[in-house]
């Protein structure tokens, strides 16, 4: 997992609310059985018309959208099915930021798990994000601050840990391997009581 | 120690470590329940890395999402709709073998959906931590489990170290006053009450369905409640066990025997909320006003009773979503017309959910133009319903009776509907898209399904037994 540390990059907007993980990658799409290369499926439906063109009016093919790495999503972002699939598209496709006011439990934790900042902002900011699509922003995730082109600013929580993971690029699995004797004496305990 | 509600109990018997304010808990996992979509890139990143599955017996797996419904071929083959689709399922059973997973294979009596196969076989308990990759996991909250879906790193997690790192949820207790009406079922109820929380009304919290309404409750029911706990943005929904749970258990292949049983009984009894225990968050649902209810928008928060009309748009989503679906505001859903019917998944896929959809259709057919699919949650549901005539039923009426699997709930086996068509779905999400590209999903209960497979459209089964009245 590459380290993430600062993020520059203008934003892309997609006001829907509710956005579910079978609008960022259909099931159909689901049969793989490798992580890697699922960009091109990421919001299939909605990018592509039915007979496998851009659709133009989607808001991501749009020249403006190009290159963003910061996505801006309507409330409740990442609703819905619990594949993974939906945080490797996202990634896959360019995205490393996604920004909302709420953010669905178990997208959000595959999400970090991944890399892939997944940030709740107040109602305010986020309105405020989602009425000025591709202004750039300066995120920095140690500071989990996130700067605005006016110099204006914007603080976001983050769950002590997955910030240690992003910033030194490291995944959840060598941490909780390392606690192997605790699980023991957990085992142990429990298999005396029941 | 102060009162504690269900959820307490469960997370601290289940702590391993407790959170720090540098590290979340470590949370043990007693039944880690896998399937061919969400597993192959966790069995990949454990070969990866040389590790082992650490508890190879606390781990069930079953092919469920990309295997098809269709009859075997002349060689006793399933059909997979792609070859992607059989290497998949190939894949699982290699990493079952290498690792030493029961699996459940093609050649097993207990093949099926992977949230109705636990249950089923009694590998699903009271007290106990149980995972999946897969968002339905919540349907085993009903025996008072703490269950919830993960994503596949944290598959690989469970898989290397039997645990994961969580921070503890916040509890949502939803009190379902009075008794339910005669013509409800536990899907009309929980439709109801998405409806009333919203479709991320439960975002941050795990469930406890409590109250006169969820006590009377089969375990079926129970389980079709929590099942969709998750479309209200709540990872679990828990129902403490009772003398319901323990009958519903009791024999069951994976259950505790003898006098194992009565100790079991005693430690399960202990996981209930104490009376005094506070909850962060309180609603209150009266249960007498639940009616027969269906969704009408894209997701399953957007619900309506099939005797009142469809609400007008209080946003531009909402707006989009009413196009999608060709709805109009103001109008009863009752009387739209249908092209299929889907009676199946891990919402409303077992027994008393057949049953429920026989009774309807017995001793009538399906509308012209109507294609419906019945598909079983497993393999024992399928030969119980067998054995009690359910399936001559359903030919009879013209719907298509199936082998077990997820089938049209998720549409990646082949089993779908083309675009433009409306589905009405025993299901459990309605979005865009889900059922097939351009399909318009409309969920309801196996007897409102039933019914508009009757008629042709949307339709209340009580008219149709007043016609016949008539
Ligand atoms: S039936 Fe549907 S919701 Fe249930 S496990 Fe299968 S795909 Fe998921």
């Amino acid at each position: 997992m590459k380290p993430l540390t600062r993020i520059r990059s203008r934003t892309a907007v997609l006001a829907h609310e509710n956005i579910d993980t079978d609008r960022i990658i259909p099931a159909r799409f689901l049969t793989t059985t490798q992580r890697a290369g699922l960009g091109r499926f990421a919001f299939n439906d909605w990018r592509y018309t039915a007979d496998g063109k851009p659709d133009p009016a989607f808001e991501l093919n749009q020249p403006a959208a190009r290159g963003c790495e910061i996505l801006v999503a309507g409330r409740n972002f990442g609703c819905g099915s619990s594949r993974e699939h939906a945080p490797w598209a996202l990634l896959d496709y360019g995205i490393r930021v996604v920004l909302s006011s709420e953010i669905a439990d178990i997208f959000r934790n595959n999400a970090l798990k991944n890399g892939l900042l997944a940030v709740v902002l107040e109602g305010a900011e986020h309105r405020y994000l989602l009425a000025h699509p591709g202004i750039e922003l300066a995120i920095d995730v140690a500071q989990q601050t996130i700067e605005l082109p006016d110099g204006g600013r914007f603080s976001f929580t983050l769950d002590a840990f997955a910030k240690h993971c992003l910033l030194a690029g490291v995944d959840q699995l060598g941490f909780l391997l390392a606690q192997n004797d605790a699980i023991d004496i957990f085992e142990r305990r429990r298999g005396v009581a029941a | 120690m102060g009162a504690r509600t269900l959820l307490d109990k469960l997370w601290d018997a289940h702590l391993v470590k407790a959170p720090t304010a540098a590290t979340p808990g470590i949370l043990y996992v007693d039944l880690h329940l896998i399937h061919e979509v969400t597993s192959p890139q966790a069995f990949a990143e454990l070969r990866a890395r040389g590790l082992e599955v650490r508890c190879p017996e606390r781990t069930l797996a079953t092919l469920d999402h990309s295997t098809p419904t269709t009859p075997f071929d002349d060689l006793g083959q399933p059909v997979y709709a792609s070859e992607e689709a059989a290497a998949q399922v190939a894949e699982l059973e290699r990493n079952c073998a290498q690792f030493g997973i029961r699996l459940n294979g093609w050649s097993s009596d207990h093949r099926g959906i992977v949230h109705v196969i636990g249950p089923e076989l009694g590998a699903t308990q009271p007290g106990m931590t149980i995972v999946c990759g897969d968002s339905h996991t919540s349907t085993h909250g009903a025996f008072g489990a703490l269950a919830f879906g993960i994503g596949t790193t944290e598959v690989g997690h469970v898989l290397a170290t039997q645990c994961l790192l969580q921070q503890k949820p916040k509890s949502l207790a939803i009190e379902v006053s009075g008794e339910l009406p005669a013509n409800c079922s536990a899907k009309d109820l929980v439709l109801h009450i998405i409806g009333q929380i919203g479709v991320n009304g439960g975002t941050g919290y795990v469930i406890e369905y409590r109250g006169a309404a969820i006590r009377a409750l089969s375990m079926e029911e129970r389980m079709t409640v929590c099942n969709m706990s998750i479309e209200a943005g709540a990872r679990a929904g828990l129902i403490a066990p009772d003398q319901t749970t323990f009958d519903y258990l009791r024999g069951r292949p994976y259950a505790p025997h003898g006098t194992d049983w009565d100790q079991a009984v005693a430690h399960w009894s202990a996981f209930a909320s104490d009376p005094d225990a506070s909850f962060d968050r309180i609603v209150h649902v009266d249960a007498t006003r639940v009616r027969p209810t269906v969704t009408y928008g894209t997701h399953p928060g957007m619900v309506v009773a099939l005797d009142a009309n469809v609400p007008a748009p209080v946003s531009l989503q909402e707006r989009r979503a009413l196009d999608y679906m060709r709805v109009e505001a103001g109008k009863p859903l009752a009387g739209t017309a249908v092209d299929v019917v889907f009676v199946g998944s891990c919402t409303n896929s077992r027994l008393s959910d057949l049953r429920a959809a026989a009774d309807v259709l017995r001793g009538r057919t399906l509308a012209a133009r109507v294609r419906m699919l019945v598909v079983p949650g497993s393999l024992v549901i399928k030969r119980e319903a067998e054995q009690e005539g359910l399936d001559q039923v359903f030919r009879a009426a013209g719907a298509e009776w199936r082998e077990p699997g997820c089938s049209m709930c998720i549409a990646m086996n082949g089993d779908l509907a083309q675009p433009g068509q409306l589905v009405v779905s025993t299901s459990n999400r309605n979005f865009e898209g889900r059922q097939g590209p351009g399909a318009r999903t409309v969920l309801a209960s196996p007897a409102v399904a039933a019914a508009s497979a009757v008629a042709g459209c949307i339709t209340d089964p009580q008219s149709l037994l007043q016609e016949q009245a008539a």
